[in-house]
């Protein structure tokens, strides 16, 4: 009997000490960076389709442009660099963001979601205006 | 893979072509030489993309075509020339009974029929319908193993993180990259960085130009002056052929 009694306070010291973590457990929300002029609709998709759908889109235009030399910049196309030349932009301190940086547009959701991006191993993270490149010589013979 | 293409079907195709062209007019073919690329058509292998190179014409010590395909892909170096990755190479060979030297620049030969792809596990190795052999570094697992079967040493693999890409060139750590004919540039109608800069130089020792196409600068001389390839012997039917060898 005291035994019973044992596990079952025991297990309710458990559920209690529970209940005030689940407050304590909420990450805010990101703070995304809206292109200049805010509330322009994205030149591809609406925001809510974009956010949802943006790997498969991408994905579906990367195979085309590397097998198949599809290059098309019409509407409707969509390019990875093209959401990085509107999204990301120096920020109050004139500091563009890189993708080691939370603030990075790309980043900032990654990170709420937990979800890791392998796009700028490769790729640029920043238009290329923002880029500064010493020019250096490799040398050939 | 699906589009990965087979040479014996290709070839067989081909013959039927060419029996149904037959029994629909005589003489009459359908099938159109290349022209410039709507953009958004994909490419297709009725344009080959091939260079021709001058050796007698290449410049001694100049590195213009390499300079500029460094800078045209951002490709940085680390002061290890036996690892930094290298699209084109200046060689220079001397032949030694007469000492007479030649200086060539060695890129990817963009085969017919590449080893690299033959080997690549993924499928990243892969040629495009117009000949350009490229590395899908999306699916590239650096292994490596292109490296070891091309004969021309083309390939480079990039062992440190990389930032500050260009646009049309993108690299990164942990995959095997190699000339890509700039197809970002042919993709638009334009030529390769160091076809380019040779040309801007005055040296004019680089052609780029369609194969197939009978018309084009480079097929008229190669059909002139002909052109050799490197290791014909393994009959990869490069599509970068040189003169003066």
């Amino acid at each position: 009997m005291t035994k019973r009694f044992l596990q079952l306070s025991l297990i309710l010291t458990g559920l209690i000490m529970l209940f005030p973590l689940q407050g304590m457990a909420e990450t805010p929300f990101p703070t995304i960076h809206e292109p200049e002029g805010a509330g322009v609709k994205c030149v591809v998709e609406d925001e809510d389709v974009m956010r949802r759908n943006h790997m498969d889109y991408i994905q579906h235009q990367r195979d085309k442009t590397m097998r198949e030399g599809i290059r098309a910049e019409s509407d409707g196309s969509y390019s990875l660099s093209k959401c990085i030349d509107c999204h990301v932009e120096a920020n109050d301190q004139g500091v563009v963001p890189t993708h080691n940086d939370k603030e990075h547009f790309c980043v900032a959701c990654h990170e709420y979601a937990a979800v890791q991006i392998d796009c700028f191993q490769c790729h640029a993270d920043r238009p290329q205006k923002f880029i500064k490149r010493a020019a250096k010589d490799m040398g050939g013979e | 893979m699906s589009d990965q293409i087979n040479d014996s079907r290709r070839n067989f195709l081909s013959k039927a072509a060419v029996a149904g062209s037959i029994t629909i007019a005589p003489g009459v073919f359908l099938h159109q030489t290349a022209q410039a690329k709507p953009d958004e058509q994909a490419v297709s292998n009725s344009t080959r993309w091939g260079m021709l190179i001058d050796t007698d014409k290449c410049a001694k010590g100049c590195t213009g075509c390499v300079d500029a395909c460094n800078n045209e892909h951002a490709l940085t170096g680390f002061d290890r020339p036996e690892s930094d990755a290298q699209y084109i190479r200046k060689v220079s060979l001397v032949e030694k009974q007469t000492g007479h030297e030649i200086s060539l620049p060695l890129m990817c030969q963009h085969c017919e029929k590449p080893p690299c792809v033959d080997v690549c596990p993924t499928g990243a190795s892969m040629k495009r319908e117009d000949g350009i052999v490229l590395v899908d570094k999306h699916i590239c697992i650096g292994c490596r193993y292109c490296m070891m079967a091309c004969p021309y040493k083309a390939r480079s693999f990039v062992h440190e993180k990389i930032e500050d890409q260009t646009l049309s060139a993108p690299r990164g750590k942990g995959t095997v990259e190699s000339c890509t004919m700039c197809t970002h540039r042919v993709d638009k109608d334009g030529i390769p960085a160091c076809v380019e800069a040779c040309t801007e130089d005055d040296h004019n020792a680089m052609t780029f130009g369609d194969l197939n196409d009978p018309d084009s600068a480079i097929s008229q001389e190669l059909k002139k002056h002909g052109g050799k390839q490197i290791r014909a012997d393994l009959q990869l039917n490069t599509g970068v052929r040189y003169r003066g060898l």
